[in-house]
């Protein structure tokens, strides 16, 4: 409480307002541990959160490795979204992969005045000329919004005059408050044209659908190979390395996982209501997470052929780390660290760093709502605001042909009461007493904490990395693993905590004294009289 | 060089009173060149006597940036340089930015020589967007006169551009010259355009009877001036152009609340008809 207050101390008093309500000192306070989020940043606060585009193509939609994206807008919001989230995909025979690719229609000044739709058609030709793609997606960017191309109406013609499938994404940037309304918009547009579309054949009932996961360094393939060594077949991820026939026969699968909450929660439940597939929210981050979500899943399942299968899988990879996890335990044990990252994996990676004694003082989320923080159980309380509404909430009804449940209504029902399925604890819960949680950490509160709470590490991504290493503080990005990976499922925890051992016990930037700290570094005179 | 901004309400008679007005000026002997700021690019056909010129965004679409002025820029009734900026068919792209876009353009093809005694800007209907406020931004236009006349959508258009001009007036040093009252022949009207000008803080500066012949004029491609030098409405408009050339009255406008308006309006009788 007394740290977080001298954070706050240094705003003005409306801001202190504000900021305050996104501030918990877990387990010392008398609101029940409750936070604000998914609200506007205050402007002139340095925020690390991105836009309505980036979550919706950059997140949701870039891993589709068959989908051929256009990113309609000038060229920067493309460029600079083009490779930089490390979603993996292996190209199967047969099969298109464009993650190496960037697309966009490069609008220019006189596009702008003269309307953008004609150049995004001869984008369209100049693709199906040159790729062939057989799916087509169209991401706006910020000033066709403003222009009002239609995209949707380019989408249909592309569609009839080429044959193929062409969806459009109104994921202009200034939607929302974070990128977490491009990842409902993506959700959107996929369950509308692209779910229940395909007719594999599928014969193996412990059949799964991965939802919010991103391949980001391999990560999906880690989970999916354990998956398939118990038994199960993973019939799409979202979107992490999927091909578009795996997501358009998700609505065949016998239960989803749920790993990101955040951004395919409605996908999931979308896919409940429509198709009858229950949704179970797993965490593959971390070994003890890992062998409880996969004990969760063979519940579920309820084959006590399945159920021993599980637990000689999870023998069997126990067994293959234990050496490297008591080695990285005894270097890493009795650390701390402040995680500040997405809208689920500060949540997750506090299993992984629990697994080698490290110790989480403070968590936040960029994008994360009050569910994932405090649990679904908030949801009923959640009032609707204007940025919220502003994305359209779509409805569906069962599908008379394709709904089908594996389990009877009356277990479905047992497994929600246990909340096996269907539920979301959020972070809080996993949070020990005398810890914080600090929803859109920004930059100034970043430097303040550092100083304050003194973490041996610092996660979080690309934007505030840098904040922390030159304050001598080692940090990893958790938005792309900083080039390694896979840190998911019993391997990946190795991975992980070889990578921390070796920055910890390499402290380089402690090292570092940034030279005006020491000496002067400008000369010069005042009215003629020697300053410094 | 004055920069002059005409305003108004969709249909009140800018670009007719413009081009009239202009004539008038040019027959005194001025340097003139109007800049036609709406994507229609009508502002300058009783000078040119019905030739259109290319527009600026047409011709930036397709020459490119390698633009010679003289392609865009054509002389019409009394040496008068005219330019149309153009812009997208509607519905499409933003005309706003187009505007924006093609008076930069004509600031680099250096159109704005030191000979020219008025630059007219005739800009489409109301303020709607930024794009439009830009012949009142720095450095652009520093006088406005509004059309109106005594109808009340007209005077409500002529209030709300009043409050664009105040906004700039505090950056940009635009001030209103006046408003110019193209008669719709309603009653009082005069009257009422005289005082709603004066609660602005300005001057209604002419009152533009309603007469035929400007519609003759333009049937046959021309000004009053240039069609009928002889006709009284060439007189007026003769009259309008020595008032606005002889101008020192200035002013920031003060725009009105809508229940001043309203009282203005029930004031002079309006409302009874």
């Amino acid at each position: 409480m007394k740290e977080m207050n001298r954070v706050l101390d240094h705003y003005n008093s409306k801001v202190y307002k504000n900021r305050k309500e996104h501030m918990v000192a877990v387990g010392n306070n008398d609101n029940n541990n409750e936070i604000l989020a998914n609200v506007r940043t205050i402007p002139g606060i340095i925020t690390q959160r991105g836009c309505c585009y980036a979550g919706c193509k950059g997140v949701v939609l870039g891993p589709i490795k068959d989908a051929f994206i256009i990113t309609h807008g000038p060229i920067g919001c493309a460029y600079y979204s083009w490779g930089t989230r490390r979603h993996k995909a292996k190209k199967g025979e047969g099969e298109d992969n464009y993650l190496q690719y960037c697309f966009s229609t490069d609008l220019q000044e006189s596009d702008i005045v003269f309307g953008g739709e004609k150049k995004l058609k001869q984008s369209i030709e100049e693709a199906m000329d040159l790729f062939h793609p057989h799916t087509i997606f169209i991401c706006s960017t910020c000033p066709v919004g403003l222009i009002g191309d239609d995209i949707h109406a380019v989408a249909k013609w592309a569609e009839k005059e080429y044959g193929i499938k062409c969806i459009a994404f109104s994921c202009e940037g200034y939607k929302g408050v974070s990128q977490s309304a491009g990842h409902h918009i993506a959700n959107n547009q996929l369950m509308k044209y692209v779910i229940g579309e395909g007719d594999r054949e599928i014969t193996n009932k412990y059949s799964l659908n991965l939802l919010g996961e991103y391949n980001i360094g391999g990560d999906g393939w880690e989970v999916e190979r354990l998956l398939k060594r118990i038994g199960y077949e993973v019939i799409s991820t979202f979107t992490g390395g999927s091909s578009m026939d795996d997501l358009k026969n998700s609505h065949q699968a016998n239960l989803s996982l749920v790993q990101c909450h955040r951004s395919i929660n409605y996908i999931a439940e979308l896919i409940e209501t429509k198709y009858g597939i229950p949704w179970m929210k797993i965490n593959f981050i971390g070994v003890e997470g890992t062998i409880k979500s996969l004990r969760d899943i063979a519940k579920y399942f309820n084959d006590p052929a399945l159920t021993a299968r599980t637990e000689a899988v999870i023998a069997d990879e126990l067994d293959f780390i234990e050496q490297d996890i008591e080695y990285y335990k005894s270097k890493l044990k009795g650390k701390t660290a402040a995680i500040y990252v997405g809208g689920s994996r500060a949540h997750h990676y506090q299993f992984l760093l629990n697994d080698f004694g490290v110790r989480t003082i403070l968590a936040g989320y960029e994008f994360g709502h009050r569910e994932e923080y405090e649990g679904r159980e908030v949801l009923p309380f959640i009032k609707p605001d204007a940025d919220s509404k502003n994305i359209e909430s779509i409805t569906v009804e069962p599908d008379p042909k394709k709904y089908h449940l594996y389990l009877s209504e009356e277990d479905i029902n047992k497994l929600k009461e246990e909340k096996l399925i269907g539920y979301y604890g959020g972070m809080v819960k996993d949070m020990k007493n005398g810890t914080y949680m600090v929803d859109d950490l920004n930059h100034f509160e970043t430097e303040e904490f550092l100083k304050i709470l003194k973490p041996d590490i610092f996660f979080s991504g690309i934007k505030d990395k840098f904040v922390a290493q030159k304050a001598g503080v080692l940090s990893r990005q958790l938005h792309s693993y900083d080039y390694s990976g896979p840190y998911s499922c019993f391997r990946g925890a190795v991975n992980f905590a070889r990578d921390i051992a070796m920055g910890i016990y390499t402290p380089a930037w402690s090292y570092v004294k940034a030279p005006w700290k020491a000496a002067p570094i400008l000369e010069g005179t005042v009215g003629g009289e020697e300053a410094c | 060089m004055r920069q002059v901004a005409i305003y108004g309400k969709g249909g009140i008679g800018k670009s007719t009173t413009t081009q009239n007005l202009t004539a008038g000026l040019g027959e005194m002997g001025k340097n003139i060149m109007i800049v036609g700021c709406d994507p229609k690019a009508d502002s300058t056909r009783l000078i040119l006597g019905g030739l259109a010129q290319k527009t600026v965004l047409d011709t930036l679409r397709e020459e490119g940036e390698d633009i010679d002025l003289e392609l865009i820029m054509k002389r019409g009734f009394a040496d008068i340089r005219c330019v149309e900026s153009g812009g997208p068919e509607p519905g499409v792209g933003c005309a706003g930015r187009g505007i924006i876009t093609s008076i930069n353009l004509l600031e680099q093809l250096g159109a704005y020589t030191d000979d020219l005694d008025y630059v007219f800007y005739d800009v489409l209907g109301d303020v709607v967007c930024g794009g439009f406020a830009m012949p009142i931004r720095e450095g652009k236009a520093q006088e406005i006169y509004i059309v109106a006349s005594g109808e009340m959508m007209a005077l409500y258009a002529a209030n709300n551009i009043s409050k664009g001009i105040q906004k700039y007036a505090s950056t940009g040093g635009v001030r209103l010259g006046g408003i110019i009252c193209n008669s719709r022949k309603v009653d009082g009207e005069a009257e009422l355009v005289a005082a709603f000008a004066k609660e602005l803080g300005s001057q209604m500066i002419h009152f533009v009877p309603r007469d035929n012949m400007v519609q003759r004029a333009e049937i046959n491609k021309k000004t009053v001036i240039d069609y009928d030098p002889t006709a009284n409405q060439a007189d007026e408009y003769r009259a309008l152009a020595q008032k606005i050339d002889g101008n020192d009255m200035f002013v920031i406008p003060k725009p009105m609340k809508q229940e001043r308006l309203e009282e203005l309006l029930m004031e002079h009788g309006i409302l009874d008809i």
